[in-house]
């Protein structure tokens, strides 16, 4: 009989937790989804950094400052292993006076002691030569080489597709109600959709990790949201900001960034609000957020494009728990129960090792690992027809004519790529725009929007009214108009 | 980094080859009309589309008001379409569908070098002239700085309207729209007599954006009502559009506290205006104008790289189409002569400015050598004005002057010949208001 895992939350840790099980024999790994797709909570509305690992008091937040080292290094290989798009482009913390001097040098201790590799404090002048797009005020700056930028979305839905590849089983809009426990053990979870038993449960929920940990007998702990709101620019905006920019840090936040997505758009945000407790969907933009942000990016860049030019604002909720740390811990009482939760900032960085680690409180519960022995480490990106030169696009499209289909023209994302992100299980519009981009350009999607219903229409079988943004409840259309058919 | 980059040695090799005299980009009403009227002047043209069809927005634009001026009579957008489309045709106009132009480069001081991909591979495409008529995008929902959810139902009216006519989709049963201007209004209008209920239009300056003809016909008559000084704020719904937040403005066009309230709608059109896409013209070189985000250029239409025009609404966002067809023939006549020789340039050329009310003028540059028309818009209405000019004795008398309305003037080369170094184009009161 195989060992049961059920993964409750398909954000970026829950899918490295399941691509982590997924590696084993002897595993049956189960991941439980609410929405419709995979990384559609914390995971898809943060920055994207991978941080070097200077932030976190080690004597405060030992979790925090052991993973997120341990994350970044693991990071390099399973990007590449993954085919996730990654840009190892450093990052540097602006000082603008001497009270922010000396928390460059806090940080660049704590940095060392944490191992952090090539750190160190520069001038203005090498600050310019680094980033020439950073604010002359700056007096100077924390420079991390190892900091890195990675697609999250793309990052999560890469662990699970290769999770899935090794066997594990996604359940998508599935809801979690309740972890069962009897005699002291945990045996499954209650969803919306059936009772699903597991010995063991892996809690990942993200920012309802309390409330479900809650239903187990373990609490404790809280988990409140704090929401953070960024602008977006087209990928031709100017400046290109080639560094991550960040202000110096306060205990709440890392501050408002500046810096460059792993596809190419100028990326600004985010400020740090503190949400009520029962706000935890509360994603939200809000006028006096984005002044704020904007205020904040203004003193890290000079000559941001203005305002009016952003393409898209977002915001996104960090699960901030009460006690500071990362919580993963596994218990007596009840057995089989591994919390995973209160993963803010640094939660993306540290996913891989915080999977290792979910690995290794199983195997406290006397579960012995060997790797499968058909096990596939990597993972095929989707096809990135925009990046490929000419003679390669040529020979795509005289295999296949639709990749000769242009369906976005802002991100030149063609058919044939939207119909291997419906092969690869994308049911919404946002699934597509998601692992294709189609849609995420100048236009937000308003020349390829009834494009993208009908392929997926046709390509799924469903009805074109059916067709949603976000799943349940979210259709495009409601309805066909009277004359139609 | 994963991704490779373009390494151009490789690609020219690998790619097939097309010359012709003019390549048109982009097959609506402008492109058309150019594609047409070069064939007709005897040159080879080569016209190619980004979709499956041709005509650009007009085939969903179910609508009339099309082809007045150029017919005397009133079509709709798919009937004046089909016209354009039949005469290109009858013409022999070679036309390249589904071919979307991923690269613009000026070759040899004149003409350019376009990449196309289609379903027939990657090509290269040469031409001693090329006329660049690409249209505009709709500005969306975070461009004009509405916070709050992002839930399904927020479109623009372009899409809204592309789903309706030309899928058949019924986007919405509770509408607030966004922008007076005549896409609001007509859209309105196309939900209201689907049954569905605008509850609002809703307009962040003092007056209509619209023509008054479309703010009788497709709100009055349907008891839409339009909120004037106002803006929508937010946007409220998970899953979908639950409600939007709308509130005062004032002068500055910022909400007035204490004004806000909630409309309750299932979805949000967005008709906010219309953005040139002229980023490939940019990427090449050319010079835009950020008064019109289109590219700057002269009585020829001619862009500041020598041998490419540009016509329609990726020159300037015209309210008719006919001012995008006689754009497009323009194009044709410059790129004829151009190519046979006998496109005479000035040593140096004369600027058009926008001065006293007016908001940009087109063409940017003149020469004074010949009768040249001039596209305008006011910047605030103004009734009993005229359109003046300090540098030379020419006004004309103006009713009732709006944004939305194009001011298209002819003026004749005897009068801009001895205008020196510019022409200030002003809409002052009419006919006191003239300075001496």
């Amino acid at each position: 009989m195989p060992f049961r895992v059920a993964i409750i939350g398909a954000g970026v840790v829950g899918s490295a937790v399941a691509r982590e099980l997924s590696k084993y024999e002897g595993f049956e790994v189960h991941v439980l989804e609410k929405e419709a797709d995979v990384g559609w909570g914390a995971s898809k509305a943060n920055t994207g950094i991978l941080h070097a690992g200077y932030d976190d008091d080690p004597s405060k937040f030992p979790m925090r400052a052991r993973l997120c080292r341990a994350g970044n290094e693991l990071w390099r290989g399973l990007a590449d292993e993954l085919e996730v798009p990654v840009r190892w482009c450093g990052s540097l913390v602006l000082a603008f006076d001497e009270n922010e001097r000396r928390v460059l040098a806090e940080l660049l201790s704590r940095g060392r002691s944490n191992g952090v590799p090539g750190l160190r404090v520069v001038g203005t002048d090498l600050v310019q030569k680094l980033e020439s797009n950073a604010s002359k005020e700056a007096v100077e700056a924390l420079w991390a080489p190892t900091s890195g930028i990675i697609s999250p979305y793309e990052a999560t839905v890469a662990l699970i597709e290769n999770a899935t590849e090794n066997g594990a089983k996604l359940h998508l809009e599935t809801l979690a109600r309740r972890i069962v426990v009897k005699d002291r053990r945990v045996v499954g979870v209650e969803t919306d959709r059936g009772f699903l038993e597991a010995d063991a449960v892996v809690n990942a929920s993200g920012i309802f990790g309390d409330l479900l940990s809650g239903t187990a007998g373990i609490s404790g702990f809280r988990i409140r949201p704090r929401r953070g709101e960024y602008f977006v620019f087209d990928r031709d905006a100017e400046p290109k900001v080639g560094m991550t920019l960040f202000p110096a840090p306060r205990p709440e936040t890392k501050g408002v960034v500046v810096t460059q997505t792993a596809d190419g758009n100028l990326l600004v945000g985010p400020n740090a609000k503190d949400l009520g407790e029962k706000e935890r969907e509360s994603t939200e933009t809000t006028k006096g957020g984005l002044e704020e942000v904007w205020r904040e990016a203004s003193r890290l860049v000079v000559g941001l494009p203005p305002r009016s030019a952003a393409i898209r604002t977002f915001a996104g909720l960090r699960p901030e728990p009460d006690r500071g740390d990362f919580i993963i811990e596994a218990y007596e009482d009840p057995s089989g129960l591994v919390n995973c939760v209160g993963t803010r900032s640094p939660g993306l960085t540290s996913a891989p090792a915080i999977a290792m680690e979910v690995a290794k409180l199983l195997a406290k519960g006397g579960f012995r690992f060997a790797i499968k022995g058909k096990w596939k480490s990597r993972r095929k990106a989707m096809t990135r027809f925009r990046d490929l030169p000419s003679s390669e696009r040529d020979g795509l499209i005289s295999k296949d004519p639709s990749y000769g289909r242009i369906v976005c023209t802002c991100e030149t994302v063609t058919e044939a790529e939207i119909k291997e992100a419906i092969r690869r299980g994308a049911r919404t519009l946002d699934s597509i725009k998601f692992r294709t981009r189609a849609g995420m350009g100048r236009c937000q999607g308003s020349f390829c929007l009834a494009k993208m219903m009908v392929l997926l229409s046709r390509e799924t079988g469903t009805r074109i009214e059916d067709v949603s943004v976000k799943g349940k409840g979210s259709n495009v259309v409601l309805g066909r108009v009277r004359d139609g058919t | 980094m994963r991704r490779s980059s373009a390494k151009p040695s490789l690609w020219v090799l690998a790619v097939r080859e097309r010359e012709a005299d003019v390549i048109v980009v982009g097959g609506g009403p402008a492109g058309l009309a150019a594609a047409s009227s070069c064939k007709e002047a005897g040159l080879e043209v080569l016209l190619v589309e980004r979709e499956g069809s041709l005509g650009g927005i007009l085939p969903q634009c179910i609508h009339t008001g099309f082809g007045i001026l150029e017919t005397k009579e009133d079509y709709t957008g798919p009937e004046f379409a089909e016209m354009l489309e039949k005469r290109a045709r009858d013409l022999g106009v070679e036309i390249l569908l589904d071919s979307y132009v991923s690269r613009l480069s000026q070759v040899g001081g004149c003409g350019a070098s376009i990449e196309v991909l289609s379903p027939r591979g990657v090509e290269t495409m040469r031409a001693s002239t090329l006329i660049f008529s690409t249209g505009c995008r709709e500005r969306n929902a975070f461009e004009i700085g509405i916070t709050g959810d992002r839930p399904a139902g927020v479109m623009t009216a372009g899409t809204a309207q592309a789903l309706m006519d030309l899928y058949g989709l019924l986007p919405g049963r509770e509408v607030v729209v966004v922008g007076s201007g005549d896409v609001g209004l007509i859209m309105s209008r196309r939900f209201a007599l689907e049954g569905a209920k605008v509850k609002a239009v809703v307009e962040i300056t003092r007056y209509p954006g619209g023509l008054t003809r479309n703010v009788v016909q497709c709100l009055e008559d349907f008891g839409i009502p339009m909120l004037l000084s106002h803006a929508v704020l937010e946007v409220r719904g998970r899953k979908r559009v639950e409600s939007v937040v709308v509130s005062e403005v004032d002068e500055k066009q910022g909400p007035v506290p204490g004004t806000e309230s909630e409309i309750e709608c299932d979805t949000l059109v967005v008709a906010a205006g219309l953005v040139p896409e002229a980023g490939l013209l940019e990427k090449a070189g050319a010079k835009i104008d950020p008064l019109t985000g289109g590219p700057f250029v002269n009585e020829f239409l001619e862009t500041s790289l020598r041998g490419v025009f540009a016509c329609g609404n990726v020159l300037v966002v015209n309210d008719l189409v006919d001012h995008a067809v006689e754009q497009g023939r323009l194009c044709a006549m410059s790129a004829k002569s151009l190519i046979e020789g006998t496109m005479r340039r000035p040593s140096a050329w004369k600027r058009a400015v926008p001065g006293e009310n007016v908001r940009f003028v087109v063409p940017h540059l003149f020469s004074g050598d010949r009768d040249t028309v001039f596209y305008s818009r006011v910047r605030s209405p103004m009734r009993d004005c005229s359109l003046s000019f300090n540098e030379i004795d020419k006004e004309v008398r103006i009713r009732a002057a709006m944004p939305a309305e194009m001011v298209r003037v002819r003026i004749e080369g005897s009068l801009l010949s001895g205008v020196g170094e510019a022409l200030t184009f002003e809409v002052r009161g009419w006919p006191k208001g003239k300075r001496g």
